[in-house]
This record gives C-alpha cells, structure tokens and sequence, in this order.
C-alpha cells in the first residue's frame, strides 16, 4: 500500500511524546531491582515529624503500657512493616508492656510478623520476654471506629479473647487494663480505613490518648494536620520508616530499600521532563 | 412499616450518641456500649456476607458458559476460598489459627503476604506511566503542580539532598519538601477537611432525622 504522501512522518518529539509504557515499566524495573544487590548507604534527612515521633516515645518512661493498634495488609507491608519493626525495637529496648490490636483482620498477623522480627535482632538476644505479662495481641476486631469508642470505656469486652483464643482475664498483663485511659502511649500503624484518622477521632481527641502514627505514603498527606497536637510524631511512606530507622537507631529494610526509591524517583522525573520538552516542542510546531 | 422502623431506630441510636458524646455518664455511655456492640455484631455479618457474595459470584463465573479469562479468575478465587476457610477453620487448631506456625499462617505469611505485596507492588509502575503522561504543563496550575511534585519527589528521596548538598541549610530539597508538606499542604488539607466534616455532619443530621432514606433503598 502506497504511502499518503501528505501525512507528516513523526519526528522526533511526536516519539518522546508517545514513549510506550513498557519501556518506563523496564527502566522502573531496574531502577528497583538492581539497587538490591548492592550496599550502598545514602544520608537520610530525618524530618521534624519523625523526630518528634522518636522523642516521643523516647519520653515514655521504661515499662511503660504502651498500645500497637496495627491497622494494615500485606499490600501495605513493604512501606508500613518496617516501621513496625523499628517501633517494636525501641519498645524492646525500653522494656514496654505491649498491647497488640488490629482494626483490620490482617493486623495481628502481620503485627506478629514484626514482633518476631524485632525479637531476632541481636541486641535483643537477651531480653526474655513472656507473653501474657510483657506482651499480649487482641488479635482482631470488627466494627471500626465503634471499637475505639468501646475500647474508650471497657476493653476486656472489647476484646473479651486475645488472638489465640485465651481468655483476657487469665492473661496477667490485662489486669488493671481497663480502657484507653490506662495507656502511657499508642503506636498506630495505619493503611487506610480504619486507621490513624479514626484513632485521633475517637482516641486522641476523646480520650486524652498520646498517640503517633505510620501512614502510607498516600495517606500521609490527610494526617499531617493531625501533627502537633493531636499527633506526636508522623511517618509518612517508605521514606519515613527510613528516618525512624536511622533515628531510632536501628536501621533496617527502609532505608535499604531508599537507594531504590531514590533512583525511581529520578528516573520518573526524567521521564516527566522528556515528556514536557516534547510536549512543548510539538505544541510550538503545531502552532507554527 | 418497612421504613419507618428503621428510621426510628437511626433516629434514636443517633440522638443518643451525640448525647453521650456530651454526658459520658449513664443511661447514655452504658446505651452507647450496647450499641458498639450491636454495631460489631452486624459489622461481622458483613464480612461473612462480602465474603459470601465474592463466592456466589466467583462460582457463577466460573460456571458461567461463557468461554472468557473471566471463569478461569473466578475459579481461582473459588478454589483459594476453600482453601483458605477449610485449612484455617478445621487444620489449624481452632481458635490457635493465627498463631505463628499453624497451617493457616504458613499460608498467610508464604502465599497471601508475597502475593498482595506483590500486586501492590506493580502501582509502582503505573504510577511511573501516568506520571509521565499526566504531568505536563498545560495550564498555569498544571505548573503549578507539577513543580511542587517535582520537588516533593526528589525531596523525598535521600538523592534529592546529594544533589543540594551544597545549599545552605534550609534551602536543599528535602528542606523544600517538608516545607511544602508542612505549609502549602497542610493549609489545603485543613480547607478540605473542614468541608467534608462540615459536610458528614449535614449529612449526619438528614440521616437522623429521616430526611435522606436512600440507605433503605429507593427515593
């Protein structure tokens, strides 16, 4: 078939405006995959957020009765694990009690899965801990936010079993529990609904609750307000995990993972970039 | 009838929650307990009944005598729901199911954790694509936009400070992002929150009332 000789060939810009999405999807590839293998260390800014989150718990005397409502899932996992982890390593240092909950049905499981991790750093090769009296998980339980308001007055008929089916009144560490009132401090880690929102609603505002909070990365924007009164320290995504990591002082899979997200983040602007230069370009000649 | 029960009993069960909210003591706080209750109880047949649904529908199309992709997907959805709920109601110890090492968890932690993660993980891509198409400047407050993203992304990545290391402080990306996250950000967040509180209460208010039935169905 013969060509129409009045059709323009593509240049150059009409291309890099089209760039197929496949090639985007191999240089992300690279950029995520190949970092892994190798051991390069970046320098991470901690933002005031997450300082203020450290000094926080800092602040919470040693022993104290601390709450990890975690409320995520395994799709959440690779930005809000390592922030578990770090969470329940500095509770590990500082000895707190630990109350475990979830407002989603993954939440205790995947709490347990950051539990274990903490415990097998080697710093911790020495701390015994038992469960039932320096640990407990609740496991989890439906109904959102209507659980907050109810763990505000009676928690033993909130959660009247932990996750393995033990009665709470023959676990040692919820005698005294009563509500949320008896807590020295809260750990939420939160994906979404229900979440950090529904804790400052119901828990921090309500109930006087001291509360912090590991959100996603997308839902790091709606807490921010929180931060300051309501809140006392925010992580925000994978970067923010990063922070606590170093601040905290024990660094783990997040800011490993940085390099990665550093070299993504570059490359998408490029991309961004390219496409712009040619969207310019390709609007001047039509204009012309 | 149909209607105008459930009414009343929004009616009541909202009153007096915004009591409660003002006189924590009794008959409210202990009512509002009661009705924390009830509302876990109806939560949790909600799950079975999502749970329930996603099954009926899974098994209609993988029954269905339509040859697409679609009966295959449903299959698998069917089969790993059989899966699931028999090995984790009948393999893995009753009530102990969640504990770390039953059956139910070896499935949870080496099958449905890297699978998730892992279909999660591919936004990562498409957001990469859409960025590239979506980012242009067209307008002034396309612009806009497109210059706080460009500093938001590179701030928040250690890079974006290897690359301003020799700034003064104060003024390297990551600096600029947090500035942007704490300033322009959380003024807008605020505007938006108040109008959609503003809002939940409005709406709030015409369910308690009875002035919006749609929950019932119809009108």
């Amino acid at each position: 078939m013969a060509e129409n000789p009045t059709e323009m060939k593509p240049g150059l810009f009409d291309r890099l405006m089209r760039i197929d999405r496949r090639v985007i999807f191999i240089f992300i590839s690279v950029a995520l995959i190949v970092p892994l293998f190798f051991n390069i260390s970046q320098r991470i800014q901690v933002s005031p957020e997450v300082q203020m989150l450290n000094d926080a718990m800092n602040k919470v005397p040693d022993g104290g009765l601390v709450l990890f409502a975690m409320d995520y899932d395994p799709p959440s996992a690779p930005e809000l694990q390592p922030m578990a982890v770090a969470a329940f390593k500095v509770a590990l240092a500082k000895k707190f009690k630990m109350v475990i909950i979830g407002l989603w049905p993954q939440g205790p499981m995947q709490a347990n899965m950051a539990f274990e991790t903490a415990t097998h750093d080697p710093r911790f090769k020495d701390v015994k801990l038992t469960y039932g009296v320096d640990y407990v998980n609740l496991g989890f339980q439906s109904g959102n936010e209507a659980v907050i308001q109810k763990m505000g007055s009676d928690i033993p008929t909130t959660f009247p079993r932990d996750y393995a089916g033990t009665p709470v009144d023959q676990l040692p560490l919820m005698k005294g529990i009563k509500n949320l009132g008896n807590f020295d401090f809260m750990v939420n880690i939160s994906a979404g609904y229900p979440g950090t929102r529904e804790w400052v609603q119901f828990g921090a505002d309500r109930f006087g609750l001291k509360m912090v909070s590991g959100s996603t990365a997308v839902q790091t924007t709606e807490m921010s307000p929180y931060v300051g009164k309501q809140l006392l320290g925010l992580m925000g995504g994978m970067r923010g995990a990063a922070e606590f990591e170093q601040v905290s002082g024990y660094p783990g899979r997040a800011i490993k993972f940085m390099v990665g997200q550093s070299v993504a983040h570059v490359i998408v602007i490029v991309f961004i970039v390219i496409g712009n230069i040619a969207y310019f370009a390709t609007r001047k000649r039509k204009g012309a | 009838m149909r209607r105008e029960i459930p009414t009343a009993i929004a009616f009541f069960v909202g009153i007096i929650c915004i009591i409660q909210f003002f006189i924590p003591h009794r008959p409210f706080g202990t009512l509002v307990d009661v009705f924390s209750d009830w509302f876990g109880i109806v939560a949790a047949f909600a799950i079975w009944l999502g749970a329930l649904n996603l099954l009926k529908v899974s098994l209609e199309r993988s029954l269905s005598k339509k040859k697409t992709h679609d009966r295959w997907y449903g299959l698998v959805v069917a089969a790993s729901f059989f899966l699931i709920f028999i090995i984790g109601m009948f393999m893995s110890g009753g009530d102990q199911f969640q504990v770390p090492g039953s059956r139910f968890d070896y499935l949870y932690v080496n099958i449905y954790t890297p699978l998730s993660s892992t279909m999660f993980a591919l936004l990562a891509f498409f957001v990469a694509s859409a960025s590239y198409r979506a980012f242009r400047a067209r307008s002034w407050e396309a612009t806009l936009l497109l210059i706080a993203a460009f500093f938001v992304m590179l701030g928040r990545a250690p890079v974006g400070d290897q690359l301003t290391g020799f700034m003064p402080e104060g003024y390297r990306l990551s600096e600029v992002a947090n500035w942007i996250m704490t300033y322009p950000q959380v003024a807008g967040q605020r505007a938006i929150m108040i109008g959609i509180a503003l809002g939940v209460a409005s709406a709030s208010l015409r369910l308690i009332l009875g002035l919006e039935r749609s929950y019932l169905g119809g009108e």
